[in-house]
């Protein structure tokens, strides 16, 4: 394995760059991180809006989300393949195209996580935040937010993680990243595929655990500090050791 | 200060306030009280529009706070309410808490808004809680905090919607003591709640609420020794035992 490492890391790890596209992990990570970004406004809006007084809002936005949830994400990514340039005119790149399937659709997973996370909330921190005079907007940023993104911080991290093991689905339309590169590498080597695939499952569960477990330490810290134990020395729960 | 006139409001077929007609006058301080299902927290959260009237009108300081036309936001922020859960914002400090309003609505210098939060909670005796959050205060303590809170806007009314329901007996009296204070100040305040000792002490009016109408209107003097009307006569009675 550490052979392989050796002589093919630089491809896992960002593709062809700089003689071709960014791929490997590097790519993997920037996709998880567009694809983060970008969901998580498109999600605060769609939460706002299945629990909006508008009828209207209310259905729009949970058309998009139930049609969302009903919906494979493989075939969210073939549409967003084969019909956006059809619609758009032009070719759009294979990242591009993961950017935009993984941002549409887990968005709405984001969004029932934190439209659960709000409602959740007692609704007596609305009316007080309004009667001091505070807009709906307002409300909602400055108040509600805050609350529910900390009370659904397990479930939002635990989707955070989701996306980046979804944009190993990035493959079946090419796009450069961890999973393609892997690939590559494999048929290049022909004979090692164990190895290859077992470098890309355990880098897979590095990434991910280790963010599961920078978001469990993040909660204790913020539980703590609310309740004045800040300093204290807190039994904090052993890191499981990774699978060799 | 704050007008009533016909005000009726239903929560589907149910109605829950009927014609209600009745004036608090600038300075005074009324006490709503009457057996529960009454109206009188669905009276007192319509007063700053927390609950929609569907007739009548209701003016604060001449201006109608159902009219499409006045900002919501502009009125409710001269408008202080005090909840029975206190409702602190547990994502900020106590200190946060109070200057958030000053700050996030009035736009003062969060140095002024400190100077200011830091007086308050120092007068409701809670000036070394500062810098705690909400969960580690008792419950006499946070609804303190919630006064001070609504204080920090400077708002020319007050509303208590039953202040001191959600705490344990012992705590009762430090919250009643702050809200004594700021009748003696001479605060336009409306309160809704059982604590009948704390009326008869501070009261200018009280006014006897049942199934959606206010049946009596009387000083408290005169209410808790005559009560004119039978059912008024009925609650006493009932909240003697």
């Amino acid at each position: 394995m550490w052979d392989i490492m050796r002589d093919q890391g630089v491809l896992l790890l960002i593709g062809q760059y700089p003689n071709g596209p960014l791929g490997g992990l590097v790519a993997t990570v920037l996709l998880a991180i567009l694809g983060l970004a970008l969901s998580f406004p498109c999600a605060i809006l769609l939460a706002l809006g299945r629990i909006s007084p508008y009828r209207a809002f209310r259905s729009i936005s949970s058309a998009i989300v139930q049609t969302m949830r009903g919906t494979p994400l493989l075939l969210v990514i073939f549409w967003s393949y084969f019909f956006l340039p059809l619609v758009i005119g032009h070719a759009v790149s294979g990242f591009t195209t993961m950017v935009g399937a993984l941002v549409i659709y887990e968005s709405s997973y984001l969004a029932e996580v934190l439209r659960s996370g709000i409602e959740a909330l007692p609704k007596g921190q609305v009316e007080a935040a309004r009667s001091l005079g505070l807009s709906y907007w307002r409300t909602n940023y400055l108040i509600i937010l805050p609350q529910a993104l900390f009370n659904t911080l397990p479930s939002l991290l635990g989707q955070f993680v989701s996306i980046i093991k979804e944009t190993s689905l990035g493959y079946v339309i090419s796009v450069n990243e961890f999973t393609f590169a892997a690939a590559q590498v494999n048929s290049v080597l022909l004979t090692k595929p164990v190895q290859v695939f077992s470098i890309l499952a355990i880098t897979y569960f590095l990434l991910c655990s280790s963010l599961t477990q920078t978001a469990r330490w993040l909660e204790g810290r913020i539980a703590r500090r609310r309740s004045g134990q800040v300093g204290r020395v807190v039994k904090v729960m052993p890191l499981p050791e990774p699978a060799p | 200060m704050i007008r009533f006139e016909k005000v009726s409001k239903w929560y589907g077929s149910y109605r829950a306030l009927t014609h209600v007609d009745a004036q608090v006058e600038t300075g005074q301080m009324v006490v709503l009280c009457g057996p529960s299902g009454s109206g009188k927290t669905t009276l007192i959260r319509t007063v700053n529009r927390l609950e929609p009237i569907e007739q009548g009108r209701i003016t604060v300081n001449g201006e109608d706070v159902n009219s499409p036309g006045s900002s919501i936001n502009r009125l409710r922020s001269n408008i202080g309410f005090v909840f029975q859960q206190f409702n602190l914002f547990p994502h900020m400090t106590v200190l946060q808490n109070i200057i958030f309003g000053p700050m996030k609505i009035r736009g003062m210098a969060q140095k002024l808004a400190i100077e200011k939060a830091e007086g308050l909670l120092d007068r409701v005796g809670l000036l070394a809680k500062a810098e705690v959050f909400p969960e580690q205060l008792s419950g006499g303590q946070a609804q303190r905090v919630a006064i001070a809170r609504a204080l920090a806007m400077d708002p020319p009314v007050l509303l208590f919607d039953e202040p001191t329901s959600a705490l344990d007996p012992e705590m009762v009296g430090e919250v009643l003591s702050v809200m004594k204070g700021l009748t003696r100040e001479g605060m336009t305040m409306m309160c809704v709640t059982h604590e009948m000792g704390f009326a008869r002490e501070v009261a200018d009016q009280v006014w006897f609420m049942d199934k959606g109408q206010i049946l009596e209107r009387a000083a408290p003097s005169d209410f808790f020794s005559r009560p004119i009307h039978l059912r008024a006569q009925r609650f006493l009675t009932d909240l003697a035992h």
